[in-house]
């Protein structure tokens, strides 16, 4: 009896707690709020887009921060689960004040958030969140990445005029969005540049045999295949059609970036292309000013997650600046109109769809490595 | 026809899987009326078994036909020894219960093994040690033939004949075939039904593990829920070829990897999984005893 009148006190004083916390007044900084995973098994993803991230805001700070005052990070781990993100944003709107939020990686984290920020009217940047429905959430959800029907746009463009074929098998996974957005505008663009598709078949993700779809394929002797999907499906696909006695590129889309792509598929993808956000072999001064700082301080060169961390803290940085009151809608409203910022993934626009404009790379696979191939635009 | 031939090649090496874990589900059932839902996931643990054990030989196991036999005989210890385990602990004490809860008692083993191996060893795909390197040994009018698909069929011919054998030439399979006829009848007459229906689950246990290290060899990918699909449709192809019959287990297991290549390579490849069905709801408005069943016979 005396234990449970003391644990309803207790009780009152945290709901009283929690109360007080929730009307937080916003600091004199400006605090951003991040979401992302830092535990469990996308741990990875959230832990190298913080770094890049964190790399961006001590730069910001140490060449005088948000107009004189410091850009400061409340940081919520939200183990890559869509309800602990949509948790995440409420808790750092709620009860920290921020005025912007950086997250998610994945899109379907960036998907449950999206409506709790727009909800709120704080705006809200996905570094790498590429499934075209995240920013249709409303008008204070943007991006820093292309979305995923470009790289079959990009992989397309690359084929026609840098392979020179004339013929492509399209191999791809029509349980996924992802692969089936790439493959559907690649079988769309590819034609309109002079190329035909011979072939078209599909899997389903968690297939281990892809001897039929192969077999298939290497009866209409393509001269490019496209397989836009992830590197687990990838690696065994790259293996069984060496295996068939097929020599020809295969080509893909970001789902190929793994640093196991290369160990799964032993050598034989060994000269194939994918398209990605950005390539650390890039010979722009402030692409290898990027590459430098970040490798020094973390000991390892940035991937593509990183790289796009850094570019939504400071085209949020740079929104900040040009705010008149550092209000979330002034912020809002900057980050809109956000033209040809020299970002390390590309020159970036964000368009009325609240989408990055930006360019994509193409890198080949060669000698247990990736290799910076060439640029594409994006489309006029 | 270079494609159909190729195609039938592909086909058959990926029925002789089937065709080995259906031998488990057909063998099980013929003697307990048993469908063993966890037997798929015995497999998925053979599997980890050849992983690990291929792990610790090291460069021992690899490229050597010695090694790759040494980690195919430890999958399948271990992959009986689960069998055993399985039958000893959750069926045994059911044995009296209804049917149904055994059947129930089988899906929740199935689940308690797949979140198991999620928990101990992560839901992320393993890449398979590269147990025997693929070489072509047979390119010829555009037909290409691995080493590793001639092995997979060889190895499951072999011991499909190795069972039939047990079956019908050693007084093991004798006790087999009388527990099966009639348990009570076949005690009765001495046979110890316990020790028969503990050697039934070994062997078709072991059989799985056999193609935990066949499959993964060709197709190097092994993961906590790798079990589910093939061993939904080993149980379609046992029902399709006369559940309880040998021979039927065999045929309806190459039929089936047979029929799912030919969809995907002359219809539509996203029916792979769906034709399966087809073919089962066909042959059993048709047979309903499948292919090689025998009449049903009211024993009461």
């Amino acid at each position: 009896m005396h234990i449970r009148r003391h644990g309803a006190a207790l009780l009152c004083a945290a709901i009283a707690a929690g109360l007080l916390a929730g009307c937080a007044k916003r600091s004199s900084e400006p605090l951003v709020g991040v979401f992302m995973p830092l535990t469990g098994p996308t741990a990875d993803f959230g832990l190298t887009t913080r770094d890049g991230i964190q790399l961006a805001v001590d730069e910001i700070n140490a060449a005088g921060g948000i107009n004189g005052k410091p850009m400061k990070l409340v940081i919520e781990d939200d183990r890559g689960i869509p309800a602990e993100a949509r948790t995440a944003v409420t808790k750092l709107v709620d009860q920290s004040g921020v005025v912007a939020l950086l997250g998610d990686v994945a899109s379907s984290n960036s998907l449950a958030a999206a409506p709790v920020a727009q909800m709120r009217k704080i705006p809200m940047i996905s570094p790498s969140s590429t499934n075209p429905e995240v920013t249709r959430a409303g008008d204070n959800i943007f991006r820093v990445c292309f979305i995923d029907p470009f790289q079959g746009y990009v992989m397309a463009r690359f084929a026609a005029e840098h392979l020179n074929a004339k013929t492509a098998a399209v191999l791809w996974d029509n349980g996924s969005d992802y692969s089936t957005g790439l493959a559907e505008v690649f079988k769309e663009e590819f034609p309109k540049m002079g190329g035909k598709i011979v072939c078209d078949v599909v899997f389903r993700a968690g297939d281990i045999d892809f001897s039929s779809q192969l077999t298939k394929i290497r009866a209409t002797n393509p001269d490019v295949i496209y397989v836009p999907g992830y590197y687990t499906e990838v690696a065994l696909i790259g293996r069984k059609a060496r295996e068939l006695g097929i020599t020809v590129p295969m080509m893909g889309g970001d789902g190929w970036t793994s640093a196991s792509l290369i160990e799964r598929a032993g050598n034989s993808l060994e000269g194939c292309y994918h398209s990605d956000h950005y390539s650390a072999d890039s010979d722009e001064p402030h692409v290898r000013k990027f590459v430098q700082s970040f490798t020094k301080r973390y000991g390892h060169a940035p991937n593509s997650l990183a790289a796009l961390g850094y570019d939504a803290a400071w085209i949020l940085a740079e929104a900040m600046r040009r705010s008149e009151d550092l209000e979330p809608a002034s912020i809002r409203k900057q980050i809109a109109q956000t033209k040809d910022y020299p970002a390390v993934t590309g020159k970036i626009t964000i368009n009325p769809e609240r989408n990055a404009e930006k360019s994509a790379v193409v890198l080949q696979i060669r000698g247990k490595a990736v290799h910076y191939v060439t640029t594409i635009e994006p489309r006029k | 026809m270079q494609e159909f031939l190729q195609q039938l090649v592909n086909g058959i090496v990926w029925g002789s899987a089937y065709a080995l874990i259906a031998l488990g589900y057909t063998m099980v059932y013929g003697i307990l009326r048993l469908i063993n839902f966890a037997h798929g996931d015995v497999y998925m643990a053979g599997a980890y078994v050849a992983f690990f054990t291929a792990g610790a030989l090291g460069g021992l196991a690899m490229g050597s036909p010695a090694g790759a036999l040494v980690v195919m005989l430890i999958a399948m210890s271990g992959s009986g020894l689960l069998g055993y385990g399985i039958e000893r602990i959750v069926y045994r004490p059911l044995r009296a219960a209804p049917r149904l809860t055994l059947l129930i008692a089988a899906i929740g083993v199935s689940l308690f093994l797949e979140y198991s191996a999620q928990l101990a060893f992560g839901s992320e795909p393993r890449l398979f040690p590269q147990l025997v390197p693929a070489r072509t040994v047979v390119s010829a009018c555009g037909v290409v033939i691995s080493n590793q698909q001639a092995i997979i069929v060889a190895v499951s011919l072999a011991l499909g004949l190795g069972l039939q054998f047990i079956i019908h030439h050693t007084s093991m399979g004798r006790a087999m075939r009388a527990v099966s006829f009639d348990r009570e009848a076949a005690s009765l007459m001495g046979v110890n039904v316990d020790r028969v229906i503990s050697f039934t689950f070994v062997l078709g246990s072991a059989l799985a593990g056999a193609a935990a290290v066949l499959v993964p060899m060709n197709n190097p990918q092994i993961l906590p829920f790798m079990g589910v699909q093939p061993g939904l449709k080993a149980f379609v192809a046992a029902v399709l070829g006369g559940i309880g019959n040998v021979w039927g287990a065999i045929a309806g297991g190459l039929l089936m990897g047979i029929a799912e290549i030919m969809v995907v390579g002359y219809l539509a490849s996203s029916y792979r999984d769906g034709i399966v069905f087809a073919i089962l709801i066909v042959v059993l408005i048709v047979k309903p005893t499948g292919l090689f069943g025998s009449p049903v016979t009211d024993r009461a």
